[in-house]
């Protein structure tokens, strides 16, 4: 019995009690508004209770914001993993290069994404520093148009969202034992031999977990949507359609009901991407004991 | 590669690195050997002295800064690991976490585009030869240290390399499991008759498994001899130490006779075997069991400070000369604080050059 005791998780120490200023906190943040948010989206402003989500999904210029921000975050996560593999791949032994590299790399974090817009404006636009250089040298004569587009929001995407990728997979790819990698050339394995059959195992659950965090960060994508992309058409995300919904025609009903079916279409790609997660080996990725 | 050789050449092998103050450092010094088929090599040494440095660039793991090393007519040393064909036994194992244990033995015949049904021969005779039948399915977490040692051996050998090389395979594993691998090992090298270089700090194993062992001490090559000679008859004063002869004394050398020579200072006089051409300072390295409690040659007399009963032998310390502390290794039944008088043969008083320090 005494075992019994000391197993449950409410020990007469109280140290339970520490959890609660997080319980609150989620509460009173995460739980109610979701909740009330939840709550309001199937009260509209006139109709029956499903009106706004009847609405969003018969009117073309709502629905399709779905699709485009689908077509946004997707690629750009794709490209967010892919690039950070293979460089955090060739980073994971410590060089000299390494936290020189690691450090330009990841600088683009600390930049807002206004900042990052604004810069990109100057640098990219049409009459920006990288068209000129390319005009001057012709090298390209024709007009360069990388913002106020789909690319520019692609680009900003990058921009802002490749350091993340990048450092969560260098801290998996580091974290895997050398000398599996070591083992497996003695064993007559290449260096791509090398990469498929050790580390690209022991990476995908971490890869998937970055995947789903990196496609999360893209799908909100607003500002950028805003700044350098077309928000009128091409780059009009969902994020946009709540915005407006809520801050435009003052449908707050509405604006519950587009985030909702933003959170949902995310929890389908989380769900998805962790649930192939779960066929993976997720154990230690350590070689034996010692 | 995967042909049997004759002899593996090493030839002035050696592997220096830039410390951080930019100093270059030798972690291996012009290792020049040359290993026959079907040796079984032991690289002894304390931790730092480069054995498994040696181990990794023949391996292949680590490249060298100097010297060549051949099979046969070959040079090998600018091949990658993947064509060199060496069997390694890592110290941590380095088993494949994520694939089940078979498929860990699989993995250098799939590597080497065996076909499938060999493959499954192969490793099956594998798992018997380290009696790990049963436990082909389970992934390595799921086993115990002992039987993780005996998964890398097995996918070491599996492969039939012409040379295994093992570092430290043992340093994991309790005393008792120890000394079964130990035997194990041991017969797994005669029954394939393959050439194996064996990484280790345990001068028991060394004695117990090696055709020859190779002594080092900072990088350098100290002995190169078999186990008894190694044992009995050590070059100089760091293998003395590290074979166990635990009393090591200066003292003043005096006339020589042959190999004969006379001993004095810190109040003993002795006679001793010359190993190496003292000068004036002698380094003496006496073992603990071949000094007895009794007289003879080499009188003693001293006063017991400390008894460490180990069954059939006791280990004692004995305070003699002017405040020389001897080990001594002994079946005679003494007591603390005890009168003795000690003796040791003049052969087994070892006299080499003395240590500068």
């Amino acid at each position: 019995m005494s075992a019994m005791a000391a197993r449950s998780p409410f020990r007469t120490d109280g140290t339970w009690l520490l959890v609660g200023p997080a319980v609150i906190f989620l509460m009173l943040f995460f739980i109610y508004p979701f909740g009330y948010g939840f709550w309001l989206s199937f009260n509209p402003a006139e109709g029956a209770w499903s009106a706004n989500y009847q609405k969003f999904f018969s009117d073309e210029h709502l629905w399709r914001t779905l699709i485009v921000t689908f077509q946004l975050s997707l690629p750009v996560t794709i490209l967010n993993v892919g690039l950070a593999l293979p460089i955090a791949f060739q980073l994971r032994r410590k060089t000299r290069y390494q936290r020189w590299v690691t450090t330009l790399l990841v600088i683009p974090i600390t930049l807002g994404t206004v900042l990052i817009a604004e810069g990109m404006l100057t640098y990219f636009g049409p009459r920006g520093w990288l068209s000129q250089f390319l005009q001057l040298l012709h090298i390209y004569d024709g007009p360069i148009r990388l913002t106020h587009n789909f690319t520019g929001v692609v680009l900003s995407l990058v921009i802002s969202g490749f350091p993340f990728a990048f450092l969560l997979t260098l801290s998996y790819v580091t974290g895997i034992d050398p000398t599996l990698a070591r083992a497996a050339a003695t064993l007559g394995a290449g260096p791509w031999d090398q990469f498929r059959h050790i580390y690209l195992p022991l990476l995908a659950p971490g890869l998937a977990i970055t995947f789903c965090l990196a496609f999360v960060q893209a799908f909100s994508v607003f500002p950028s949507a805003v700044l350098v992309g077309a928000p009128s058409g091409p780059t009009r995300v969902i994020s946009l359609a709540a915005y407006e919904a809520a801050f435009e025609q003052y449908d707050y009903s509405m604006a519950s009901a587009v985030a909702m079916i933003m959170g949902f279409a995310q929890l389908i790609v989380v769900v998805a991407v962790l649930g192939l997660r779960r066929g993976l080996y997720r154990g230690p990725v350590g070689g034996g004991k010692g | 590669m995967n042909q049997l050789f004759k002899e593996l050449r090493l030839a002035g092998v050696s592997r220096h690195f830039d410390n951080p103050s930019g100093q270059r450092v030798a972690a291996l010094h012009e290792l020049t050997l040359t290993i026959k088929r079907g040796e079984f090599i032991c690289l002894l040494g304390p931790s730092g002295c480069g054995k498994t440095t040696a181990l990794n660039c023949i391996a292949g793991l680590l490249p060298v800064t100097g010297g060549t090393i051949s099979l046969d007519q070959h040079r090998i040393d600018l091949l990658p690991p993947e064509k060199r064909g060496f069997g390694m036994v890592f110290q941590n194992y380095a088993l494949f976490p994520h694939m089940t244990v078979r498929k860990n033995v699989a993995f250098g015949l799939m590597m080497r585009g065996t076909p499938a049904g060999e493959i499954k021969t192969r490793v099956a005779r594998a798992f018997e030869l380290v009696q790990l039948t049963g436990h082909e399915d389970k992934l390595p977490g799921q086993l115990s240290g002992g039987q993780q040692q005996r998964v890398a051996i097995a996918r070491a050998i599996v492969i039939e390399p012409p040379l295994l090389l093992m570092d430290e395979p043992l340093s994991n594993l309790d005393a008792k499991l120890r000394l079964e691998m130990r035997a194990e090992i041991r017969r797994i090298h005669r029954q394939l008759g393959r050439t194996t270089i064996y990484v280790t700090h345990d001068q028991e194993e060394a004695l117990s498994l090696a055709d020859r062992i190779v002594v080092m001490k900072d990088g350098l090559v100290q002995q190169v001899a078999t186990p008894e000679e190694v044992y009995a008859q050590p070059a100089n004063i760091h293998v003395a130490r590290f074979m166990g002869y635990r009393n090591v004394l200066t003292l003043n050398a005096g006339t020589r006779n042959g190999q004969r020579i006379a001993l004095e200072g810190q109040g003993l006089t002795l006679e001793g075997a010359v190993k190496q051409d003292p000068g004036g300072k002698a380094a003496v390295a006496i073992r603990p069991e071949d000094i007895s409690v009794g007289s003879g040659p080499n009188t003693i007399a001293g006063k017991i400070e400390n008894v460490e009963y180990g069954g059939h032998e006791s280990l004692i310390d004995v305070r003699a000369g002017n405040d020389v502390l001897l080990h001594v290794r002994t079946g005679a039944r003494v007591k603390m604080g005890e009168a003795v008088t000690l003796t040791v043969a003049p052969e087994r008083v070892l006299v080499y050059l003395a240590e500068t320090a």
